[in-house]
């Protein structure tokens, strides 16, 4: 089958998948070749956790339309469980195993906190949804802030006070001792691993759309009652949305935080929430490639502006909202279809004269 | 006597929530968009008063009235600007380049002026109120906010449904086409909400920095939030609701502070948040959604 | 639409890779030239600069003690440099937002540019990350204020030149016992930050080695912090006769205010982070007669180097400095105390250098703004003596 009498979803996303694999391949290349940078060598493993993590958010404030300002909670909850696995497990079992442990745990327990948090979602709609996700993610932030384990050699042993009321034996192990959280983790992930869960969510959340539980769930975002009255199941549905979403979030987690060698809960507040938002919002709402790209590229940009000095984050904040209204503004957006139009005019004339020649 | 101290530090926490709520909701309530940039506006304007009144020591309320000007040209020029574009873009659009703006005033007061925190002296001349023998203080503060919660409350209210520019805000926050279709110039009027939010942020920003005074480029950003919350849990868009959920929020965090645990207090803040909602979906006295098919 | 969207988003992504790419060619070029440079030079008096870099928050929350560190160090580099004669120092600093993954991005910035050393990070959480990586290269890490145990440990290249947390809370709690300050503490912490927990974890555990009481341990967290009162409600309630505060100077200044608010006055003692609770503008300094701190740093001493140094801060950057401030400017020069004594110069590799580095701290003596006699043990914690001051008359004037 050609590339034009493919349906038009699959070659759309079969785009998406090469620009991810375009990505690795010249990535590969450059770093064989010693063309990198230690800065941008350095950002690789962030920018994928990112970009599964837009991925991610996009299926539940883009296809499903419910707007959540708490992914970075999932994201925190999958590193803490899965980092905890990898610690655990990485001296006594082969390493590929404890990593891939590892996201399996933070991946489910994620999924888990997704159903907790899909629940109240089915009663609520719109800014309230927003800021009871906003709220659980300060929760978790919050919560992980103040917990304290660790073990010994009778057992396990937790606090939500402080490190002394944990009762811990002089021979135990901390495990997250409260703000410090998680400490001398040894550095696991990498750039070729980060594009692996890219492309797993890539498939499993491009099908998911493609498919008929797609369908369902983008026709509860435009008409809910509609939806219901044809007979979709709302609540399987939603909460469809939410756990998978949830999952790749952790996962997510998991890579983020085995990048680097201390994990603290302060990391994902609100405001990475919104980090992840504004990539979703600029690539696009339910656009997959947009997210992908747009994810990208904003991770990349504040290290761009690196020469700026002191007006570093100045010049992000101007670029952000500059970007915002050109992509978004409906004047804008007419403005930028006449000219694309009148381009597409005079070449489809060109032809013609051509043609008429 | 312990506890009523307690619940006398969380109601006046909260009457300085309930003040920046009141702005969040009437911008809220008619421009139909969450303006997270209302906590930098409140930072901006605490500086203003600063200056006007620590560095220069003009009289306090002329440094407020001073940072109301400021606060009212600074919130039209951001409506005109950042939002006035989006008009008729996805609400969530919006909530981004807001979120720019936020960031865009707190590196613009950095650079202004510095990071380092400033100790904010309190406008307010009043003498606390001792009871009991000195065993309960009520500051001034916390008495001088309540009552400018209630004034602007009832202010708010009486110039919305009583004077026809009132209407007019009702008119574009029940439907923005129909009231344009009525005569209604909807710019200026959304241009108008934003003026009166942002004074309202000035006066927030000085009573805010009254009561805990430490000024910083990133001061408002959390109070903003916390606010926004308790906007949503007395339902949003409601005037009266922002009032008691202020309040209720302050309450509580300081009530969760004193007996559960100082570490948890927020978390705790959130669920009750949550079981509200789950219960009343649409906070307190929030108005109830008539889906049409 | 969308496709042009895409298509535009795409091919700036493409650009900026190239971006990249062309840095590394053009900086990998320069340091070629600068190279064959030297040697065509051959000229042994003037030695090739030593790239020192630094690290720390100089936007966002944390902005006022990364800006502290940022400046004190350009002034040292400025001084040396003077002084010399000669460029003996390259320096660049780097933002990282309080953030350990924006920490990680400054640092590889700064190995692109070729640092030699590293003077920071500022902040706990992102000296980690940072440290754990400079671990891996074998590149020098001398942290002027991240305090934390964890951050010596994590490799043989870390340096402290601040006291670690737990030799703070230990210190604390022994000269509270020692001089019979009180038996009955309170604490306030912040107990979303490492610094603080840090401290106040040892310092319970020596209090209860040392017979003192801990009737009320209040903690907040930066997210609930605008609001203090009742967690000085609660130690006033518990009777404490003193409260041991662990925490930055702001926050401390706003405790100082809700406690004078409700009439309560107990003996207020606090750890380096106070340092700067007097230079806070606007800050009412009679509120703080009488509070106690251990530090190693204070901006009133009458010793010369502190006289010199505050008034070149001042001049330059418009402020007193604060304890982060005296910690970055002292690394620098112990770092050119390791120059001076002909240990490094600047055609060593990263790697060369951190190994001549180790060795040289590990067996020197430093005199600084922070301290007398100052040595490193090979962990790379400092050891020197922290003194207590207390404030009389808005100044600092030695305790006993």
């Amino acid at each position: 089958m050609s590339l034009k009498t493919m349906k038009k979803s699959t070659r759309s996303n079969l785009i998406t998948f090469g620009i991810v694999i375009a990505f690795y391949l010249i990535v590969s290349l450059m770093s064989v070749m010693g063309m990198m940078t230690s800065s941008f060598a350095g950002q690789l493993v962030p920018i994928c956790a990112y970009v599964v993590l837009a991925v991610s958010l996009n299926l539940t404030v883009g296809i499903l339309g419910e707007l959540s300002l708490g992914h970075a909670g999932f994201m925190s909850v999958g590193a803490f469980a899965g980092t905890l696995v990898y610690t655990l497990t990485f001296e006594n079992t082969p390493l590929p195993v404890s990593i891939l442990l590892s996201f399996l745990v933070g991946g489910a327990v994620a999924g888990i906190f997704g159903l907790l948090i899909g629940i109240p979602v089915l009663r609520l709609q719109g800014d309230y949804l927003a800021i009871v996700t906003l709220a659980f993610g300060e929760i978790i932030k919050n919560f992980m802030n103040a917990l304290y384990l660790g073990y010994d050699s009778t057992g396990v042993h937790f606090s939500l006070k402080d490190s002394a009321s944990m009762g811990l034996a002089p021979d135990g192990v901390v495990l997250i001792n409260g703000a410090m959280g998680i400490t001398g983790i040894k550095k696991a992930s990498t750039f070729t691993m980060g594009i692996i869960l890219i492309l797993l969510t890539l498939v499993v959340i491009l099908n998911l759309v493609n498919s008929r539980a797609g369908r369902a769930i983008t026709a509860i975002r435009d008409n809910e009652i509609a939806a219901q009255s044809v007979g979709i199941n709302i609540t399987n549905y939603k909460l469809m949305a939410f756990i998978v979403s949830a999952v790749f979030a952790g996962m997510a987690g998991v890579l983020y935080a085995l990048n680097f060698s201390s994990l603290v809960a302060k990391k994902f507040d609100y405001n990475t929430s919104i980090l992840i938002l504004v990539f979703v919002v600029l690539g696009g709402m339910g656009n997959i490639r947009g997210s992908v790209i747009a994810a990208a590229l904003l991770t990349v940009l504040p290290e761009l502006l690196r020469s700026m000095k002191d007006y570093r984050m100045l010049i992000y904040a101007i670029v952000l909202i500059v970007m915002m209204i050109f992509n978004q503004s409906p004047q804008i957006v007419s403005w930028r279809k006449k000219i694309t139009a009148g381009f597409k005019a005079k070449r489809a004339a060109k032809k013609e004269k051509k043609e008429a020649a | 006597m312990q506890f009523l101290t307690y619940l006398i530090n969380g109601i006046s926490l909260g009457s300085v929530y309930a003040l920046i709520a009141l702005g969040y909701t009437m911008v809220y309530g008619i421009a139909k968009m969450l303006n997270f940039a209302h906590g930098d506006v409140i930072m901006i304007g605490s500086y203003v008063v600063f200056f006007a009144f620590g560095s220069f020591g003009l009289n306090p309320i002329v440094s407020v009235l001073l940072s109301m000007v400021v606060c009212t040209i600074l919130g039209i020029t951001i409506e005109r600007v950042a939002y006035r574009p989006l008009r008729g873009a996805p609400s969530l659009a919006v909530l981004i380049t807001a979120i720019g703006v936020s960031y865009l005033l707190q590196q613009v007061a950095q650079l202004l002026w510095k990071s380092d925190p400033k100790s904010f002296k309190s406008v307010v001349g009043l003498q606390p109120v001792s009871m009991f023998g000195g065993q309960l203080v009520i500051s001034g503060e916390t008495i001088v906010t309540i009552a400018a919660c209630i004034v602007i409350m009832i202010a708010l209210t009486l110039f919305i449904n009583h004077t026809s520019t009132g209407h007019a805000m009702l008119a574009v926050s029940e439907d923005r086409g129909a009231a344009q279709l009525m005569g209604v110039n909807v710019n200026a009027t959304i241009s108008l909400t934003f003026a009166i939010g942002s004074a309202l942020a000035a006066v927030a920003g000085a009573l805010l920095c009254s009561s805990y005074p430490t000024l910083q480029p990133t001061t408002g950003a959390m109070p903003g939030i916390k606010a926004f919350v308790a906007a949503v849990f007395g339902g949003i868009g409601s005037i009266p609701g922002a009032f008691i959920g202020g309040i209720l929020l302050g309450v509580i965090e300081n009530l969760s502070k004193a007996y559960i645990s100082t570490q948890l207090s927020d978390a705790i803040v959130f669920m009750v948040l949550i079981v509200v909602l789950l219960v009343k979906p649409t906070g307190l006295l929030g108005k109830k959604i008539n889906v049409k098919v | 639409m969308k496709k042009f969207v895409s298509a535009a988003l795409a091919a700036s992504m493409v650009l900026s890779l190239a971006a990249c790419g062309a840095t590394a060619t053009a900086s990998s070029t320069t340091s070629e030239a600068a190279s064959t440079a030297t040697t065509e030079g051959g000229d042994a008096a003037v030695g090739t600069p030593i790239k020192l870099g630094g690290i720390g928050p100089t936007t966002g929350g944390a902005a006022v003690y990364g800006n502290a560190v940022k400046n004190a160090e350009e002034l040292a580099v400025k001084e040396i440099n003077e002084s010399a004669g000669e460029t003996v120092f390259e320096w660049q600093f780097q933002d990282d937002e309080h953030d350990a993954e924006k920490s990680v991005n400054a640092y590889n910035t700064l190995k692109d540019w070729g640092v030699q050393a590293l003077v920071g990070p500022t902040t706990t959480t992102p000296t980690l990350a940072v440290a754990a990586e400079a671990a891996n290269d074998n590149l020098f890490v001398l942290t002027p204020s991240a305090s934390a145990q964890a951050v010596i440990e994590t490799g043989d290249n870390v340096f402290q030149i601040c006291f670690t947390d737990p030799n703070q809370g230990v210190a604390s709690a022994d000269y509270i016992a020692d001089n019979g300050l009180a038996t009955k503490i309170g604490v306030i912490y912040d107990s979303s930050d490492a610094y603080s927990s840090g401290i106040y974890d040892k310092f319970k555990a020596e209090a209860d080695v040392k017979g003192l009481e801990i009737v009320a341990a209040e903690a907040f967290t930066a997210d609930n912090k605008s609001d203090l009162s009742t967690q000085v409600g609660k130690c006033q309630a518990a009777g404490a006769e003193l409260v041991f505060l662990p925490i930055y100077y702001q926050e401390a200044s706003q405790i100082l205010i809700a406690a004078n608010k409700t009439g309560y006055a107990p003996v207020f003692f606090g750890c380096d982070g106070m340092d700067g609770i007097l230079s806070i503008e606007g800050f009412d300094t009679s509120l703080a007669e009488g509070l106690m701190l251990l530090t190693p740093f204070s901006a009133d001493a009458s010793d010369e180097k502190t006289q010199h140094f505050v008034e070149a801060y001042k001049a330059a950057y418009g402020d007193t400095p604060n304890q982060f401030a005296a910690d970055a400017y002292d690394c620098v020069y112990a770092i050119y105390d390791a120059y001076v004594a002909g240990v490094i110069n600047g055609d060593m590799t990263a790697s060369e250098m951190c190994d001549a580095l180790k060795g040289a701290f590990t067996s020197m003596t430093f005199d600084g703004l922070t301290g007398t006699g100052m040595t490193w043990d090979e962990t790379g914690a400092v050891s020197k003596a922290p003194k207590a001051v207390v404030i009389k008359d808005g100044v600092y004037v030695l305790a006993e």
